[in-house]
């Protein structure tokens, strides 16, 4: 049978307006059903008939899961607040600001007008071979196209590939792990868990179908910024072709709290070289009462790079890497060092 | 000829249209009972269609229609809508229509296709490998063209094979292009001398990139049959020129064909012609006896839309001290796609040959087919090209010898009636109207701050380098001999007919300034009728090659002269005199010596109509095209008819030249580059339309700089399927990806081989952004850190890490 690509099917299409209601349909339809966030990254899939639910649910009429709210001291933001949304508002420009930064890269104004931060954390990979189709691994296959000696794999994984070499493409993750964010997550059965931003994703190592640790019938509902880094140094820099609607090469997320020039704490993420966006815990516990100098950058770089498997043509993602976060070590100010 | 309207800004009458979305494009009209067609696509690069078996899908109800190659017309072996033997993936096999694009979908998925595999090949030095596969049953290259036929149109060149010896890919393992037997060669001055008197000889291979067109509007179309007559509504750079094709390709008469395109979301030479899928919907139509609308979906035309022909070019070149070039030698491996054959690489040596004036050059070049999308013609097509394989040799032997850029560009430009290209039959070499590069050069090298930005190139800020370049962008741009239509009517208005595209350049409004400005009409008063064969349009350039602006301005120069004329002529019959006595102004024709003694132009117009004859259209020129005598014939009775054909003379070929200045940033910790500035200078004659001249300048320019930075085409090579398949991954540049202040300037001086003195502007900005992006990024961070295009981070970064080029030296489609 042939194949017919950017025509979009018919399906049943639901609008509730409660979580529970969602939830009902969701259950209702199980695997043939459809979350449908801000539809940047569903829309593309179902318009190339790839994936083919029979129901999906529209989350955009649940007025529960947009806004931002104080939460303990910190935030809480409902998972279909638009990135637009998230980068405008005030308490997240002063205590958050590398979020705002994160999410201010993502796309184009146009697509964050429209795409939300439950969507962006949760969205599928971008691996070329696997969105066109191609029956790979992560699709249920048993092959990577992207891992043979002539693939084109310029954009994929250099660390924790597990058979399939995919990245996690998510502007606002690796900023939601630096900020030891709260995943807010309801469950099928109607019963609330919350995850740390960092065990919210998954590799192929653990699940090579998924992104996240989202079940069928679970809705992400919101996401909570604990006081614990507002305020603290930030650093956020996303390396890509272009500067409007492109994913990340590699980027960078890093809060840090400083005591004189020691470094206190810090939380260290990268994203764009793993399935999913790798805190990198080694490194803070290398940097942690270490200077603020090149120095500790430099070690922390090093360090951070060790087990890099490139690609035939994504080793310049090891460097890359390994610059970046020493970037975030020096942080901005120290932009004029040179090394 | 700079006055009240040349050379002046205007509101181009289609601007409220598009600025409040009333502007219809094709996919905006409906018609009573129209069905939609969906397209099955070719899966594999390269196969023979041994069944189809649409049975399922003709039993849904819904379904109308099944279009396959087989209902199309013979085009004599050239590229049709459908095929039975697909060349690239992504091929349309054939066409569903029914009665809304999901059943038609659905009906491509339950249709089956037997496919019989064929060898494929999608880097075009592999087929030239002794044992390489072949794109094509019949060979895979284009050999040189045949000697042009007075008076016949210009025929297919040969399709041959050629392979190399493995002797001759001996430097591939080097990263140098091999060079086997070229196809086609050409030479002048002696070369051997020129090398051995060189103070500095560089050689150089650079890997100039495939990139889709992408215009914002697809090639959707849509069309029905009245009265034996075909509708079509579709989206073309060139309305007039179109109609042929269209007829060509569904097999009927142009005089059969109107068609509708008064909006254009553009081409970048991908609608030059239209587009041979418009002949989909116009046979689906007559098969169905329903109107057909073929929306065309982004995956679809990163397929059919066209891509510019990618090249791989080794250059060797011979620089005295002073930078002056000795000798230039010049290979090309052209990828020409599945069809073509393109002839880029023709234009890439010309070009050559013309912004460098060496006293001595040789060009070669083999154009190879492969299975990869068809090429078409995309903005500076074989120029943009040369200026990048070239640009960063010419920045490396500035460095080398101690020279400035711009100095090492002005030493080597062309001045005046420059010569270019190979020597012909006559025993000459062809030569250009007219060039002030030098003068645009030193007047760029000003407004840039030239001095200024390079005394703070080079130095390390931080973790960023800046880089200054700059790049002598060329391109044809004018064509001659094209006809045109006006007639000043009675109700006092001068309707000037265009059959122009309306692509955004707003060239087919800027003729009608030319006829207003030789007959003093107010502006109010003129209407330009365009968009539509069934308006009668006069036979009239296409809009590629830059050439609308020269082309057309001198066709509407003739007429209008053609109509001032005659005003003369009717004034003097009617008030006495000779018709040399009588000027026109004001609206009326009158006497030089006593002005109150004339009559205006409305009474003329009556008089002209009354009069009838060659005044108003009853009798026409010999000299005109059939195309323009029927739509003059049409028209005849409305009024005083200016119609004419351009034969003013021209000495030389027309060129024009835009030169890009450019300053990156590169940030050597993570290879990323982001352009500070960027000024076009405009050498391209009197400017008739500073506005939109200058909104050229900076949009070609904005095509270069994407090319130097980011967009690409990218084949996989195991399987022979497009993998840039949608806008994000091709990547074209956003308007947020340019400097805000981004400049453009002209010098405004007048070819002196066209009346009006304009020449085309569209392409020459194009290669000029391409080159001085890229001198620029070789001026910050070394000029050995690239050898192909789209530079990004990845190779600045790696190169930079490892101390040497790490990228991969000559595959394409990367």
């Amino acid at each position: 049978m042939a194949v017919i690509r950017d025509v979009m099917p018919a399906f049943e299409l639901f609008q509730p307006t409660s979580v529970e209601d969602a939830q009902a349909v969701l259950n209702r339809y199980g695997a043939d059903a459809w979350v449908l966030a801000g539809g940047l990254d569903s829309l593309d899939w179902l318009k190339d008939r790839i994936k083919r639910p029979q129901a999906v649910v529209d989350l955009g009429a649940i007025a529960a899961l947009k806004g931002i709210r104080p939460w303990q001291g910190g935030l809480e933001i409902g998972a279909m607040t638009t990135l637009t949304e998230v980068v405008r508002h005030p308490v997240v420009r002063e205590e958050y600001s590398i979020l705002l930064e994160a999410a201010e890269a993502a796309a184009s104004p146009q697509i964050r007008n429209q795409g939300t931060i439950g969507g962006n954390v949760s969205q599928d990979t971008r691996c070329w071979y696997y969105r066109a189709g191609w029956p790979c691994y992560r699709a249920g296959g048993n092959i990577c196209y992207a891992d043979t000696p002539e693939a084109i794999n310029r954009e994929h994984a250099i660390l924790g590939a597990d058979r399939c070499v995919a990245v996690n493409p998510s502007d606002t993750a690796p900023a939601l792990v630096a900020l030891d964010a709260q995943m807010v997550i309801r469950a099928a059965d109607g019963g609330e868990r919350v995850v740390a931003a960092e065990d919210y994703f998954v590799g192929p190592d653990i699940n090579i179908t998924r992104m996240t640790i989202l079940e069928p019938g679970d809705i992400l509902t919101a996401i909570r910024l604990p006081r614990t880094w507002a305020g603290a140094q930030f650093y956020f820099e996303k390396i890509r072709d272009r500067q409007v609607w492109d994913f990340a090469l590699v980027s960078v997320a890093s809060a840090m709290v400083l005591n004189g020039s020691m470094i206190e704490r810090i939380r260290l993420a990268v994203n764009g070289v793993a399935a999913r966006p790798l805190r990198l815990r080694a490194v803070e516990a290398l940097v942690a009462g270490r200077p603020r100098n090149e120095a500790t950058a430099v070690v922390a770089a090093n360090l951070a790079i060790e087990g890099a498997q490139p690609l035939r043509f994504n080793a310049y993602k090891v460097p890359l890497m390994r610059n970046l976060v020493k970037r975030a070590i020096r942080g901005v100010e120290a932009a004029t060092w040179t090394s | 000829m700079p006055g009240k309207y040349i050379g002046r800004n205007y509101t181009p009458p289609d601007l409220v249209a598009k600025v409040t979305g009333r502007a219809k494009y094709a996919e905006d009209f409906r018609a009573e009972g129209m069905l939609f067609t969906k397209l099955l696509l070719s899966p594999m690069p390269h196969a023979r269609v041994r069944s189809i078996d649409a049975s399922a899908a003709l039993a849904m109800p819904g379904v109308r229609a099944i279009l396959t190659a087989d209902d199309l017309p013979d085009l004599g072996g050239q590229e049709r809508a459908l095929t039975n033997e697909p060349r690239y993936a992504g091929e349309p096999i054939l066409a569903v229509a029914a009665v809304d694009e999901l059943t038609a979908a659905e009906a491509v998925e339950r249709i089956q296709v037997g496919f019989e595999p064929l060898p494929f090949v999608t880097n075009a030095l592999d087929t030239l490998r002794p044992d390489g596969p072949n794109p094509r049953l019949d060979g895979n290259a284009w050999g040189p063209p045949p000697p042009p036929r007075e008076g016949a149109p210009p025929a297919l060149p040969p399709f041959e094979t050629v392979k190399w010896t493995t002797e001759d890919f001996a430097e591939e393992a080097q990263g140098r292009l091999p060079m086997g037997r070229p196809l086609e060669e050409w030479a002048y001055g002696d070369l051997e001398a020129g090398f051995a008197a060189a103070a500095l000889v560089l050689d150089e291979t650079f890997v100039v990139q495939s990139t889709g067109h992408h215009p914002m509007e697809t090639r959707s179309a849509m069309a029905y049959w009245r009265n034996g007559k075909l509708y079509l509504h579709g989206s073309t750079q060139s309305v007039a020129q179109t109609r042929g094709n269209i007829a060509r390709w569904v097999g009927i008469d142009p005089e059969d064909v109107i068609l509708i395109c008064e909006y254009t979301g553009g081409g970048f030479g991908s609608k030059g012609g239209g587009a041979v899928s418009m002949s989909i919907p116009a046979l689906l139509s007559r098969k169905a006896n329903a109107p057909v609308m073929m929306r065309i979906t982004r995956e679809d035309e990163s397929y059919i839309g066209r891509a510019r022909t990618n090249m791989t070019g080794r250059v060797k070149i011979g620089f005295a001290k002073d930078g002056r070039i000795t000798a230039l030698d010049f290979f090309i491996v052209q990828d020409t796609g599945a069809y073509g054959p393109l002839a880029d690489h023709r234009s890439a040596g010309n070009a050559a040959s013309l912004i460098y004036q060496p006293p001595a050059m040789r060009w070669r070049a083999v154009n190879v087919a492969t299975n990869t999308p068809p090429r078409s013609q995309q903005r500076s097509p074989g120029p943009m090209q040369a200026n990048g394989i070239i640009e960063p040799v010419i920045t490396k032997a500035a460095r080398q010898l101690g020279l400035d850029q711009v100095a090492i560009r002005r030493i080597n430009a062309p001045e005046g009636k420059a010569p270019f290209g190979p020597v012909l039959p006559s025993g000459e070499r062809n030569h250009v109207t007219s060039a002030f590069v030098k003068a645009a050069l030193d007047r760029g090298a000003m407004l840039f701050n030239w001095e200024e930005r390079k005394a703070r190139a080079g130095k390390r800020q931080g973790t960023t380098i800046r880089g200054v370049g700059v790049t002598v962008g060329p391109h044809g741009a004018g064509s001659i001999g094209w006809d045109s239509i006006m007639t000043l009517r009675p109700d006092g208005r001068l309707y000037v007919q265009s059959g122009v595209g309306n692509l955004g350049t707003h060239s087919m409004v800027d003729l009608a300034r030319v006829a207003a400005e030789v007959l003093d009409m107010p502006w109010e008063k003129v209407e330009v009728i365009w968009g539509d064969t069934g308006k009668h349009l006069p036979w009239t350039c296409p809009s590629v090659g830059s050439q609308t602006t020269h082309g057309m301005t001198r066709a509407n120069h003739a007429g209008a002269m053609d109509a001032r004329r005659k005003l003369q002529e009717i004034a003097a019959r009617d008030l006495g005199g000779s018709p040399g006595d009588y000027t026109v102004g004001g609206e009326r024709v009158f006497r030089r010596d006593n002005p109150s003694r004339g009559m205006s132009y409305v009474q003329a117009a009556r008089r002209a109509i009354e009069l009838g004859g060659r005044y108003d259209g009853h009798e026409l020129p010999k000299d005109i095209n059939p195309m323009t005598r029927a739509s003059a014939t049409a028209l005849a009775g409305l009024g005083l008819m200016g119609v004419a054909k351009d034969t003013y003379g021209r000495d030389g070929v027309t060129y024009s030249f835009v030169i890009g200045f450019a300053e990156v940033e590169v940030d050597i910790e993570t290879g990323a580059v982001r352009v500070v500035d960027f000024l076009g200078v405009g050498d391209v004659g009197t400017v008739v339309n500073p506005r939109s001249l200058l909104a050229q300048i900076k949009g070609g320019a904005c095509l270069g700089i994407a090319h130097a930075l980011f967009q690409k085409s990218v084949v996989e090579p195991r399987y022979g399927v497009s993998l840039t398949d949608r806008f994000h991954y091709s990547k074209p540049l956003t308007i947020l990806d340019v400097p805000v202040a981004m400049q453009a300037d002209a010098l405004d001086l007048p070819d002196p081989e066209t009346p009006v003195g304009a020449r085309g502007v569209g392409e020459p900005p194009v290669g000029a952004a391409y080159g001085a992006v890229m001198s620029a990024i070789a001026d910050a961070v070394g000029e050995d850190v690239f050898r192909r295009a789209p530079v990004t981070a990845d190779i600045i970064l790696m190169s930079l890490e490892h101390g040497r080029r790490m990228h991969e030296p000559l595959r394409m489609h990367v």
